[in-house]
């Protein structure tokens, strides 16, 4: 009898451990997103085709369109390392986005959402996109979220680029 | 000139905490009451001094000094004096010195109470303390210097601590001004409230690391943290809800919570310190779970400092953070020597820690507030693993894998709403021993009520088949769960109050209110409940029937949304200026009329203001709010020429506005619960003298 009670607490606490496990476990599997740099993304544009996946780049300023009327935003995002260590060396994420934007060269791709414009979306911003790539070649975003890191990390003014 | 001085009461106020450290080990190790009374003091010392240090630095912010490159990142001229002052916490170095600042503020207060009780334990919080906070104030000094100034080079302008060689002062004519997103009211108190929260919790973790350090290890430190415990709770919970206000009103995106890391990193130590708040009601009445109380206070420890790390790291990618920095490693090194230090110590404790009864009934109420527990820890490693999960994939395939919301939803919500249920039921069990029997015969009125209730909310919907959609058997759910525990927790207030009515022949709210005196901890408790039960209520308004729609329409035109026809009447654009004549921002203010069923019921201005210094627009909805939900309209876009149309997009948010109410009585009960007690003094003493009896050597 001494034992018993004992059981069922651990069998109940093992219950709910295996539960635990498996919400995460599922969930996992049901929601995880490949995160993806420009570069990485048209290298393997092929095999990631129709899945859901998030994207990051830096936001080229006068690519920039909004149609109002339907509400469709185009711009096109330049490549940015995707590793914390490399941005870093590169002089950190606001002279990485900037880099970015002006060098002709990098990676680009064609962005398209539908929704409200929002309010941090300018030129050398970071967008943070959550969407699938089309067969179209241009990347359809469900979800934006915008990063304006030049406010903060700058901590040379202006002035002293001169 | 200032500058140099403020830098110097940091590296001061460093040396005088790593001064405290020693002072307290030594006068333990030579058993010397005039050392510890030094670390005491100096302890007491670093509050005025962080005081300088922040002050000089609002000083600086508030004067425009843009020469330090602190208040060159966070002001400009434009901004009005208290947004300035607020401005020490809008950027990392001013951040960390304000957390510091907060800390010796807490530590002053814990070193100033009554030490007669537990003379022993005093050294070793000033231990842990100091610790801490020469962690943080070293951050300030080593990586982080609120008070670096710009000096003109050869090569260019640079900031630094010192003079460089053939450096002279450079100060620019104005300041980059904080982002107009944060300049609301909302977002100034939000950070200082976590930060307190945060702080606060540093409290009961050093106490318990005193338990264990001297081996006191009866309930006394939970008993004196107890406050501190729900001072610091009450302070997350109050920085988490601001949060979500702000999200709402500012963001622009009819949302409160995003799951986005840095969010997640201020709700885990409120998971673990909930968690803790219920467990070490068991310690207390039953003499159990000693060592999972130990467990959760270090575990919620760590996840402050890992919450101020995830915020100020940058190593999560977020739109909270401010910035990649160096005191990432440091933050790394110092929550995994604090953590391993601690379970150290507890290992070599853990026999002393024994439980002093054993668990026998899985209905009893210690077995249920067990069950809460893993809930909650369930939850905190959901989210946990969410947060790191990018960071084990790219560590493990190379490839940078992310979960977003839906992860949390889907994983989170049976959990939640398995609390929920058990946040109605665990109330009504008994200490010991609970049988089904005796639960429902607690339980069976308001369970009738909520059944008959869930009856008419069925009906209702099957009256109105356009309000069902995917979540609908979800919802159903959620609302039987929420609106059982509602009735439950009314009735055990209706319960209890009736019979002191009927045995003191009082009124019954005369009853109510003094039966809420005599414990506050747990009548404030069940009003916590009951505002988390309305907020749930809320929540599942907003996150189940949520629609929204958007359109170009011209002035006279009208868009319809859930019943409500909104109609663009008229745009007005204007610029608005500063005080000294400059335009600051320009502002295009639409006027719209909401009406229902033909029936005109309000004017709402949402408005789009462009901040000419920051270079960015802001959103500002227009919102009718009433109990049963909110109509949000954003202005999205416009036309020069009015004639031509405005864009809108529009959310009929179901329920929302009990999402605050609830927050609002849940912040209430946790004052109730958390005030001190009026007669504190009298129990004390008559236990000091029992205490002292068999103290001989104190």
């Amino acid at each position: 009898m001494a034992q018993n009670p004992r059981i069922k607490f651990i069998l109940g606490g093992v219950m709910i451990l295996l539960a635990v496990v498996y919400l995460i476990a599922s969930s996992t599997q049901a929601s995880a997103q490949y995160f993806m740099t420009v570069e990485e993304l048209r290298e393997k544009q092929a095999d990631v085709s129709g899945r859901e996946l998030r994207l990051s780049g830096a936001i080229v300023g006068e690519s920039i369109e909004y149609d109002p009327a339907t509400l469709t935003l185009k711009f096109v995002v330049a490549h940015v390392p995707g590793d914390n260590a490399q941005i870093e060396r590169e002089g950190g994420l606001g002279e990485v986005l900037h880099q970015a934007v002006i060098d002709p060269t990098r990676a680009r791709l064609n962005v398209i959402f539908v929704g409200v414009k929002p309010d941090l979306m300018r030129d050398e911003a970071q967008a943070i996109m959550t969407g699938k790539m089309g067969e179209d070649g241009i990347f359809h975003a469900d979800e934006l979220l915008l990063k304006c890191p030049t406010k903060y990390e700058e901590a040379l003014p202006d002035q002293a680029e001169g | 000139m200032l500058a140099e001085f403020g830098y110097g009461v940091i590296v001061v106020t460093f040396l005088v905490a790593i001064y405290a450290i020693f002072a307290s080990v030594f006068g333990q190790v030579k058993k010397s009451q005039k050392w510890i009374e030094s670390s005491r003091l100096s302890m007491q010392l670093t509050f005025p001094l962080t005081s300088l240090a922040a002050l000089l630095l609002i000083y600086l912010l508030v004067n425009n000094n843009y020469n330090i490159s602190f208040v060159y990142q966070v002001t400009s001229r434009a901004m009005p004096t208290y947004l300035k002052v607020t401005a020490l916490w809008g950027g990392q170095a001013g951040s960390l010195l304000f957390w510091s600042w907060l800390l010796s503020l807490f530590m002053t207060a814990v070193t100033l109470r009554k030490w007669d009780r537990d003379r022993e334990f005093l050294p070793w919080v000033v231990l842990v303390a100091s610790i801490t906070l020469a962690f943080f104030i070293g951050l300030n000094v080593f990586y982080e210097n609120p008070f670096t100034r710009f000096w003109q080079t050869f090569s260019g302008v640079q900031p630094a601590t010192f003079r460089p060689v053939g450096g002279i002062p450079f100060t620019p004519a104005d300041g980059n001004g904080l982002n107009p997103l944060l300049r609301h009211p909302g977002m100034i108190i939000h950070p200082p409230m976590l930060y307190l929260g945060f702080v606060a919790f540093v409290i009961p973790y050093a106490f318990a690391m005193a338990a264990l350090i001297t081996g006191r290890t009866d309930d006394r430190w939970t008993r004196i943290t107890r406050r501190w415990t729900l001072w610091a709770w009450l302070f997350l919970s109050l920085g988490l809800v601001l949060g979500g206000r702000w999200a709402y009103d500012v963001l622009g995106w009819g949302g409160y919570w995003g799951w986005d890391p840095v969010e997640i990193a201020a709700f885990m130590p409120w998971l673990s310190g909930t968690a803790f708040l219920h467990s070490v009601m068991i310690q207390e009445k039953r003499g159990m779970l000693k060592h999972w109380n130990m467990i959760l206070v270090i575990l919620t420890y760590s996840l402050v400092i890992f919450g101020t790390f995830l915020t100020r790291s940058g190593v999560l990618s977020s739109v909270h953070s401010f910035a990649q920095s160096a005191i990432g490693p440091a933050f790394f090194i110092f929550i995994g020597l604090t953590f391993v230090v601690s379970i150290a110590l507890l290992i070599w404790r853990w026999p002393e820690l024994k439980a002093e009864a054993q668990m026998t009934s899985l209905l009893s109420r210690e077995a249920l507030f067990l069950l809460n527990n893993l809930l909650f820890i369930g939850i905190l490693v959901i989210c946990f693993w969410g947060v790191i999960f990018p960071l084990i994939s790219e560590l493990a395939t190379g490839a940078k894998v992310t979960v977003g919301p839906p992860f949390y939803e889907r994983a989170t919500g049976p959990l939640f709403a398995a609390l929920l249920f058990l946040m109605g039921i665990a109330p009504l069990s008994a200490w010991g021993h609970s049988t089904v029997k005796t639960l429902g015969k607690a339980i069976w009125r308001p369970l009738a009520v909520a059944l008959a209730v869930m009856a008419a909310i069925v009906v209702y919907f099957l009256l109105n088949p356009v309000l069902m959609n995917g979540y609908f058997p979800y919802a159903l759910i959620g609302l039987f769960v929420t609106i059982t525990t509602a009735f439950i927790t009314l009735y055990e207030f209706w319960r209890a109050s009736a019979a002191r009515s009927r045995a003191q022949k009082e009124n019954i709210f005369l009853a109510l209110w003094r039966l809420a005196g005599r414990n506050r901890r747990r009548y404030g408790g069940y009003t916590i409940h009951l505002g988390v039960v309305l907020m749930a209520f809320g929540i599942i308004g907003i996150e189940m029937f949520q629609t929204e729609t958007q359109g170009t329409i011209a002035p006279g035109e009208s868009l319809n949304l859930a019943g409500y026809s909104m109609t663009f009447k008229s745009l007005q654009d204007f610029d608005l200026k500063n005080a000294d004549g400059t335009p600051m921002q320009n502002v295009a203010r639409a006027v719209v009329d909401v009406s229902k069923d033909g029936q005109y019921l309000t004017s709402l201005y949402p408005r789009r203001d462009y901040y000419y210094d920051a270079q960015q627009p802001m959103t500002i909805p227009g919102v009718r709010s009433t109990l049963q939900d909110d109509f949000y309209v954003l202005l999205v876009d416009w036309q020069p020429i009015s004639s031509i149309g405005a864009t809108f997009k529009i959310y009929h948010n179901p329920l929302v506005n009990w999402l605050w109410f609830g927050s609002a009585i849940f912040i209430l009960g946790t004052f109730i619960a958390a005030w001190p007690d009026k007669e504190p003094e009298r129990v004390p003493v008559r236990a000091r003298k029992a205490a002292a009896a068999y103290q001989p050597g104190d």
